[in-house]
């Protein structure tokens, strides 16, 4: 643990947060892009937690028990509603849903 | 140069995300997304977040992906074969890389993130009532103490979010109809 630095852990919350953008821009089935985004929030906790021990307070933790409380909270609420708009649309793709667009 | 068993998690989570983002089968995105997520879990244990990592296991890795398992399962979704359109994959590439670069130029050579030892309490941090502690205990005392009302709006926020999944998933009459 001596040789990990606050670097690393902010560089794999880093490269975890990019890796879950590019799949928010790229992927264009509304599953899949619900979990980029939940990797997205992962990657920040991570960031947080690596503040929260490397400066010796317990801020950055409890602030994380928070988000994690509500991520929860939000994939119930979002799943309910990708499964809403596919009983009215037939389709769960984002390139498909182009009603406000037309 | 970091401890073995950070680069192995490090590498775990980047190689399962990278699953995450390039699967074509949403069931295999989902196997990706749990493993990345216990690789970030790994991580807080190394961080001393023993309490956060369990959490993270027991409610990210475990309730939410089998939610997602679920609902993937229910509605079947096929991705249709072939190759992305190549402009999706120029943006997706495009921003990728630059992000990733900045990321490593940030965190490598800019050093704009100072060598912090672990251990080592900032002067504006030392007179905190919150000082880190390992144990479950200090999470409680916490949150009934500096962080109740926050605590408070965190519960009230799941019963919102019950009634809300439960509306939203009644069946509507016209469109049975």
């Amino acid at each position: 643990m001596e040789n990990t630095g606050l670097a690393h852990h902010l560089l794999l919350a880093g490269l975890l947060f990019v890796l879950g953008l590019t799949g928010v821009l790229v992927r264009r089935n509304l599953l899949v892009v619900y979990m980029c985004l939940e990797l997205m929030l992962a990657a920040a906790t991570l960031a947080l937690v690596a503040f929260s021990r490397f400066n010796r307070t317990m801020d950055g933790a409890v602030l994380v028990f928070f988000v994690i409380t509500v991520a929860a909270a939000e994939v119930a609420v979002g799943l309910a509603l990708i499964v809403a708009l596919f009983r009215q649309r037939g389709t769960v793709r984002s390139d498909a849903l182009t009603t406000l667009r037309d | 140069m970091p401890d073995g068993l950070f680069i192995f998690f490090a590498a775990l989570s980047l190689g399962a995300a990278l699953l995450l983002v390039l699967s074509r089968n949403a069931v295999t995105s989902a196997m990706g997304m749990i493993l990345a997520l216990v690789g970030v879990a790994a991580d807080f244990f190394l961080l001393d977040a023993y309490f956060l990592g369990v959490l993270q296991v027991l409610v990210y890795a475990g309730a939410v992906m089998v939610l997602f398992l679920f609902i993937i399962m229910l509605l079947d979704t096929e991705d249709p074969k072939g190759a992305y359109p190549w402009k999706t994959a120029a943006l997706g590439l495009a921003v990728f890389f630059l992000l990733a670069a900045s990321v490593l130029w940030l965190f490598h050579w800019s050093g704009a993130v100072p060598a912090v030892k672990a251990g080592a309490t900032p002067a504006e941090l030392s007179t905190n009532p919150a000082e880190f502690v390992t144990a479950a205990k200090a999470f409680g005392r916490l949150l009934y103490s500096k962080y109740l009302l926050p605590l408070e709006i965190a519960g009230f926020l799941l019963l919102v979010a019950l009634i809300g999944v439960v509306s939203l998933s009644k069946a509507n009459p016209e469109s049975q109809a």
